[in-house]
């Protein structure tokens, strides 16, 4: 596959107001991107467009398959919230993403993914039987049961406490190492984009552009607590400082 | 339930009226007219008539409820009909359906579905109001097929709809097909109430109308409420 190309002139929302402008760049097969922006810089909008989810704008998004021009990949999306059908169980939850001539033969069983992800014995059980990471860490497999070509995660282990969100970064990182997708991850986190990719992009304010490109060379896994993603983020605020104070919150 | 029977055996008792028999009368009459069989017959008419006026208010009344929640056009179109269909009494249907279509089982049937349609489709659209686009977007993005989206996806958040309207419909038609029945047709449920009153059997009347509530009590027993049950099982 091509790299993901991502080409948006103008993207405005119903009430007028502009959302993105002149947004572009591109990822490679395979690529872990996070996108860091504040609150109301259209990340979300941009994963909705990438991922055909809202089609009003100018401007395109290409994923260019090998040898198949136009047809779109296999994506992943991790919402926020993990977004589960409660009326579903686990199990349920997770053929249901698969393509029904899958369901019978697939080469990795479901009980082999639900013990990979830590949950061997939740199967039948309801999402509102869970607790929010255990829901969390269901979101992520379905997300990643499917094969995804392209993997949009929108801020995905927010509102969980810092042991729970580290398991599931390690448990994403795992799952990446195995299956090579090509990531885009949104978070309001600094320090969670560089311990998790491969390349940061930096989004301004609505309407929303990349402002800084910025590559992660540190060997993998990596923690937010480790010295080396603690001394980049360090060296990052105070090699931009006006560009990043206007980005993060943390 | 055998607090009210005492009650009222006590109530008959005292009174020793001809408008308030006991109920050990009441059991005889209901026993005498299953071994004659005339009750089982017209119990029967009745509740062929419920099934099919049900089924068909409850299908169509469903599809514009889905339409007008989810299509603001079918909603312009439509709405002023249902706010009518809401108000206009049974009764103006029912006569009027006998005018236009002759005293016929169809136009009883159509009487009843007519009034119960708007009832359907006005929960069915709040309903389909209320669908939370967030999980419509999973299947879209998942590439889910209609058919999953649809019974897996949207259906089941609109369960609490359409039982509710089930229930609210069920006790709608029961009464709607005993006055058309009484208006208009020579057998049921309704018709055979309406003899009873030209004799004044009080005696009769209860015994179609208790043999009437067990039949209620039966479908909620062994239908609506394992439904209910396996449908929510998840709420659990």
């Amino acid at each position: 596959m091509k790299p993901l190309l991502v080409n948006i002139r103008k993207k405005t929302y119903p009430n007028g107001c502009c959302a993105i402008e002149n947004l572009s760049f591109g990822v490679q097969p395979g690529e872990f991107v996070a996108l860091v922006g504040p609150s109301g810089s259209g990340k979300t909008t941009l994963l909705n467009l990438i991922a055909g989810l809202d089609l009003q704008m100018e401007g395109q998004v290409s994923f260019d398959t090998e040898g198949l021009p136009g047809e779109r990949p296999r994506i992943g999306f991790m919402f926020q919230e993990p977004r589960l059908m409660p009326w579903l169980t686990v199990q349920q939850n997770l053929e249901l993403v698969l393509p029904a001539a899958t369901r019978a033969r697939q080469t990795v069983p479901l009980r082999q993914w639900l013990e990979r992800v830590g949950l061997p014995d939740c199967a039948q059980l309801f999402p509102g039987q869970l607790s929010g990471g255990m829901q969390r860490r269901v979101a992520l497999l379905r997300a990643f049961i499917v094969k995804p070509d392209v993997l949009l995660m929108d801020e995905p282990f927010q509102s969980l406490d810092a042991p729970t969100a580290q398991q599931l970064r390690t448990l994403l990182h795992d799952l990446c190492e195995r299956t090579q997708p090509t990531v885009l991850f949104v978070t309001h986190s600094l320090r969670e984009a560089l311990s998790l990719a491969d390349r940061v992009l930096f989004l301004s304010a609505g309407p929303s552009t990349v402002i800084l490109d910025y590559p992660v060379v540190l060997k993998k896994p990596r923690a937010i607590e480790d010295a080396a993603v603690q001394a980049m983020h360090d060296a990052l605020l105070a090699q931009y400082p006006r560009i990043l104070s206007g980005v993060l919150y943390s | 339930m055998l607090l009210f029977l005492c009650i009222w055996q006590i109530a008959a008792s005292a009174l020793e009226s001809k408008t308030l028999p006991p109920p050990s009368a009441v059991l005889t009459t209901l026993w005498q007219e299953i071994q004659t069989g005339d009750l089982l017959f017209h119990l029967g008419m009745t509740l062929r008539r419920v099934a099919i006026s049900f089924t068909a208010a409850m299908l169509i009344g469903i599809a514009l409820g889905l339409l007008m929640g989810r299509y603001k056009s079918w909603d312009c179109l439509l709405d002023n009909f249902l706010i009518l269909g809401l108000n206009i009494p049974a009764l103006v249907t029912i006569i009027l359906c006998y005018i236009w279509f002759g005293l016929s089982e169809a136009a009883a049937v159509l009487a009843v579905t007519l009034n119960k349609i708007p009832v359907v489709a006005i929960s069915l659209r709040e309903g389909a109001r209320a669908v939370d686009q967030s999980l419509l977007q999973v299947a879209r993005v998942y590439c889910l097929s209609r058919w999953d989206t649809f019974f897996k996806v949207y259906l089941p958040q609109l369960t609490p709809y359409l039982l509710g309207s089930a229930r609210n419909g069920l006790a709608l038609i029961w009464k709607i097909v005993l006055v058309v029945e009484l208006l208009g047709r020579s057998d049921g449920v309704g018709f055979q109430i309406g003899s009873l009153f030209h004799f004044f059997n009080i005696t009769g009347i209860l015994a179609y109308t208790l043999a009437f509530a067990l039949v209620i009590f039966g479908i909620e027993a062994l239908f609506l409420r394992p439904l209910e049950t396996r449908l929510n099982r998840w709420r659990s």
